[in-house]
């Protein structure tokens, strides 16, 4: 929801609580944690052991953003191949209270402090919009074709209880909505509410064990500070290591039945279509106008609407993409199934630190266990 | 093209006051070295004594092979600006008051990417010229300016945040018996401030220039006595709500050190006018000053003082003159911090010697008046919180940062 | 002397209260007000100055200071009306009592005569009085006695508050004032007390320029006589017949200091 007067804490336990009470475990079963959240502070993950009664062998603290799933997914597959623990809980979520954002933003990085805020203090919106103009002016891109993936991301929300936005969006929208930090509008940026996510990674064995229907790992990268050297962000980290994403996979672009991208404004959506492999650099604006984006579309992404349209609930915005992409290709969406979605590509990105995302991350699951 | 400032209207009285509010105040100490820089003026970023990176925004380690080498050197302030916005609404009160605000990304030539104010008339993409120059805050901020000069430049209204410009602003110099406080009034009433109030102590007693002085267009004489609190209170109390810059001129000289002198009278005279008239003026005219740091286009913008660059370190032949000087340089650091929260800029104008009767027997270079006055409004105009006029100011502000010990002994020899 | 019987001076100066109280007795107040704009003596700027009076507010029903007003004055000793004792000057350094708590405390009660001279002082602002004035004055008004005060009238304290009371210009100061030969009269043949003007300092405003500098100082105080100056109100004087109070503060080894100097005249007296 968009604001409530509710902790971190509180949202993280209603998403573990339901995560377990679904997949018929207890409390005590999770011997892995792992949390990503913006507002748990003064708390980490630490705090949350005791808080809410957890003994865990193996936590982790993830404050990577909107790359936090991804990142929480590779670390978790990792331990429970080891033996370091057997079904870790993954959980990401955040309160948002009236003052939250604006909290939140005058304390986040100290290169924003001393470099970023300074300057018109736009926050994340200011840094997107410079980065925005500057692929605009590159390659071409125009308002319309950020236009067409917020109308698309729009109408897959409409099939998505849990959507906090619930009306229709058209172009003409989009394009006559008040400007926020030129050229951003409006309808380009995500609405920030309180809410959590989660999901649980264990062995296959332990999967069949318990009846849940569950997705394979098949690979996943991560990368941050990727590209130094560019003067300003014209491609995440995904572009260092695509080729071992999909190498580890064994698959290529055209195997992704759904895809589900990191969201916090459709420049970004527009770069993952590129650095992820679906397109040429540059050829963003090109594949966004000969596409169709929603769930019945040749190329379904985001189709619970991504943040654009569900909302970002802080870290666990990072989140949901993972949820979405687990319910398409296990059999149980929420939103309108994507008929035949058996791969799905997850992206993470997140962390403006100065004037660029830091992290990014990418995994891809096979459904159809169990 | 930038749109020229216009004289502004009569203030409405039924209005209330638009509060000052302050853009961020937080900056990481690396940071602050930046500010230490812009304070002078000066565009410097960091470079890493061991392979040469440039390296920005501020840090403790170099991006390029991780040696916390890194010194501020003076850069080459030339870019390309290769994206902008315009932030059009914002959590931050400052900003919030001033918006739309353009920003943009240029790439330095010498390397880093900058997220820097831009000048109305950069056009993207294009060349570019940096500054670094303090903010309201008092923390440098980097802007970029066209490469040449552009017609109204100086009113641009995000550059115009970064100086105290004297245009269409009232000023009072403090002394006009002086020829410091004659020269400064001339010079801002030809820098285009709107009225130039000149405090005269001892109005019965005639003075050289008296008439010159009174005949400058927009100068209003008053009397101001800066021993006298009553005096000081009461011109605050005439005009204090229409002072938009002060320019403290007040400069008591007499030669001699301590042991000479054989008596403290003159010594306390010139910590009664040195010292305490700062501090009177200071008390009089700072909370309404602070409380009229967004108050418009003739906005209080800044609190300037004229003092002897021997506040940094004593010359014995001027003993309590420079003891004077120091105090008086710390009561203005003390000062910058209370204004600050008006965004009201407090400013030191160092001076070596000056050309006047109590300076006669000082071998020269020394400094004239007119060069004192100039100083001033770049001062204002640049929004240069320390700057140094003349060779010797300059030579003792690099002799005291290198090492102040060694200055006190060439100094004291 | 015959002595007055104690009988008798228990009575004067009983029948002195009731005329002060009720009638028959003026007190004419002689003193400006001390305040941070009053003229001082302006001197060569290498010398020591004459500081001004300086008056800082310590508190004013307030938190400085909750149930009380009160403040710190400062000020030379020489600022505003104020009384010079022969220490103040070279010519008087040794002589004995010559500082402002020692001086005998009887002569400063005294009686005064006023040497008026305002109607010459108003056309010639460097007007010089002279023994041959003097002579002229007491033959119109009568010898001058032993022991009195000459308050030498110029009406200039109405020029208070404006340049004129200094009358500075880029030789110096403009006002009137005795020259060498009207002080040898006073002191030597006449033996008064002290010397009263209504300008900043008891020498004309050229002084520095007359034989001997400063020759009301320097003739004065060499011979133990005292000064008042920036005197006011002279005008509500009679020419004869007021007695003069002034007392200088008790200061250790002070050479003079503020005062409040007042007048006792007979009731409708002063006249123009």
């Amino acid at each position: 929801m968009r604001y409530s007067i509710e902790a971190a804490h509180w949202w993280i336990a209603r998403a573990l609580k339901e995560l377990t009470d679904r997949a018929g475990i207890r409390p005590a079963d999770i011997d892995g944690l792992s949390v990503s959240s913006f507002t748990l502070a003064p708390d980490t993950a630490v705090g949350l052991t005791q808080h809410l009664g957890l003994t865990p062998r193996w936590l982790d603290n993830i404050p990577m953003g909107g790359a936090s799933a991804v990142v929480a997914l590779r670390r978790a597959a990792r331990a429970v191949e080891a033996g370091d623990a057997t079904i870790v809980a993954c959980v990401g979520g955040d309160a948002n209270h009236v003052d939250s954002f604006r909290k939140l933003l005058s304390s986040f990085s100290r290169f924003a402090q001393d470099a970023s805020y300074p300057y018109g203090y736009g926050g994340p919106n200011g840094s997107f919009a410079l980065l925005t103009d500057h692929y605009m002016r590159t390659y071409g891109a125009k308002r319309e074709d950020f236009g067409k993936i917020c109308v698309a991301q729009r109408d897959n929300a409409l099939t998505y209880p849990h959507a906090i936005m619930k009306k229709k969006l058209t172009i003409d929208d989009y394009m006559t909505a008040r400007p926020i930090a030129d050229p951003i509008h409006l309808f380009d940026c995500v609405m920030p509410c309180a809410g959590a996510e989660a999901f649980l990674v264990t062995s296959a064995d332990v999967a069949k064990d318990l009846g849940l229907p569950y997705a394979t790992l098949l690979s996943a990268i991560e990368r941050h500070n990727a590209f130094p050297d560019d003067p300003i962000q014209m491609r995440g980290g995904w572009a260092m290591d695509v080729d071992e994403l999909y190498a580890m996979a064994g698959s290529k672009p055209s195997d992704i039945d759904v895809l589900e991208t990191y969201d916090d404004y459709p420049v970004i959506v527009m770069m993952q279509f590129e650095d992820l492999g679906f397109c040429e650099k540059g050829e963003g604006p090109d594949f966004v106008r000969s596409h169709d984006l929603t769930n019945g579309g040749d190329f379904p992404q985001n189709t619970s609407g991504g943040q654009l349209s569900a909302g970002q609930a802080g870290a666990g915005g990072g989140y949901l993409g993972m949820v979405e992409a687990l319910r398409q290709i296990t059999g149980q969406p929420l939103s309108e199934k994507v008929k035949g979605a058996k791969t799905a590509l997850v992206s993470g990105f997140g962390m403006i630190n100065y004037d660029r995302g830091l992290c990014s991350g990418a995994a891809i699951l096979r459904g159809g266990g169990a | 093209m930038t749109e020229p400032i216009s004289r502004p209207p009569k203030k409405d009285p039924q209005k209330v006051t638009r509060p000052p509010e302050l853009p961020p105040l937080e900056r990481s100490r690396a940071s602050l070295k930046l500010s230490a820089s812009a304070a002078r003026g000066v565009f410097a970023l960091q470079v890493c004594e061991a392979c040469g990176t440039i390296a920005y925004p501020p840090r403790d380690a170099c991006p390029g092979c991780l040696s916390t080498g890194l010194e501020f050197r003076p850069a080459d302030d030339g870019g390309e600006v290769i994206a902008e916005t315009v932030v059009r609404t914002s959590t931050d009160l400052y900003f919030r008051q001033r918006t739309p605000w353009r920003v943009g990304t240029v790439r330095l030539d010498c390397g880093p990417s900058i997220v820097a104010h831009l000048h109305g008339d950069v056009v993207v993409p294009g060349r570019v010229r940096m500054v670094s120059k303090l903010d309201k805050s008092g923390n440098a901020v980097l802007m970029a300016l066209p490469t040449g000069e552009t017609e109204n430049m100086a009113d641009d209204l995000e550059f115009r945040e970064l100086t105290a410009d004297p245009k269409f602003r009232r000023v009072l110099v403090t002394d006009g018996r002086g020829v410091i406080g004659q020269a400064v009034a001339s010079a801002l009433s030809k820098a285009g401030a709107s009225i130039v109030f000149v405090g005269i102590a001892e109005p019965w007693k005639p003075f050289p220039g008296q008439e010159r002085l009174a005949a400058i267009p927009n100068v209003q004489v008053m009397e101001l006595d800066l021993t006298d609190t009553i005096s000081v209170n009461e011109l605050a109390g005439e005009i204090g709500g229409k002072t938009d810059i002060l320019v403290n001129t007040a400069d008591h000289v007499r030669p001699g050190g301590l042991l000479a002198s054989r008596s403290l009278v003159t010594a306390r005279d010139s910590f009664d006018v040195n010292v305490f008239g700062l501090q009177r003026l200071a008390q009089a005219f700072g909370p309404g000053m602070r409380a009229r740091g967004a108050d418009g286009t003739n906005s209080a913008a800044a609190f300037v003082d004229v003092l002897p660059v021997y506040a940094l370190a004593n010359t014995p032949d001027f003993g309590f003159y420079s003891a004077s000087a120091a105090a008086r340089h710390s009561l203005l650091q003390c000062l910058r911090a209370e204004l600050r929260p008006g965004g009201v800029r407090v400013m030191s104008v160092f001076t070596g010697p000056v050309e006047d009767d109590w300076r006669q027997h000082v071998p020269p270079p020394k400094v004239l008046p007119g060069k004192i006055a100039e100083a001033v409004v770049a001062a204002l105009r640049g929004g240069i919180e320390e700057s140094f006029v003349g060779d010797v100011a300059r030579d003792i502000a690099t002799r005291f940062l290198d090492n102040p010990k060694v200055l006190e002994r060439e100094l004291g020899l | 002397m015959t002595e007055t019987p104690k009988k008798d001076t228990a009575g004067l100066l009983a029948a002195l209260a009731a005329g002060i109280k009720g009638s028959g007795i003026e007190v004419v107040d002689l003193t400006h007000t001390l305040t941070p704009d009053f003229p001082v003596m302006v001197l060569p700027p290498e010398l020591g100055q004459c500081q001004p009076f300086r008056i800082e507010e310590v508190s004013r029903y307030d938190e400085r200071g909750p149930g009380w007003y009160w403040n710190n004055i400062s000020m030379s000793e020489h600022a505003g009306t104020h009384f010079d004792a022969p220490a103040h000057w070279i010519s008087g350094r040794n002589l004995p009592h010559g500082t402002v708590d020692q001086l005998p405390f009887e002569k400063l009660i005294a009686p005064a005569v006023v040497l008026d001279f305002s109607r010459e002082s108003a056309v010639d602002e460097d007007f010089l009085l002279t023994a041959a004035h003097i002579e002229a004055w007491e033959g119109e008004n009568g010898r001058i006695e032993p022991g009195v005060w000459a308050l030498f009238r110029t009406d200039w304290s109405k020029h208070l508050g404006t340049p004129k009371y200094l009358n500075l210009r880029e030789d110096g100061a403009h006002s009137p004032g005795p020259d060498a030969s009207a002080m040898e009269f006073l002191v030597k043949e006449r033996g008064i007390a002290g010397f009263g003007t209504e300008t900043i300092g008891t020498d004309c405003g050229q002084g520095n320029h007359m034989s001997p500098p400063y020759p009301a100082h320097y003739i004065l105080h060499g011979n133990g006589r005292y000064g008042l100056q920036c005197l006011n109100a002279l005008d509500r004087l009679p020419a004869r017949g007021a007695v003069l109070f002034a007392a200088p503060l008790k200061i250790r080894h002070g050479s003079g200091s503020p005062l409040r100097v007042f007048a006792l005249v007979p009731a409708g007296a002063g006249k123009d």
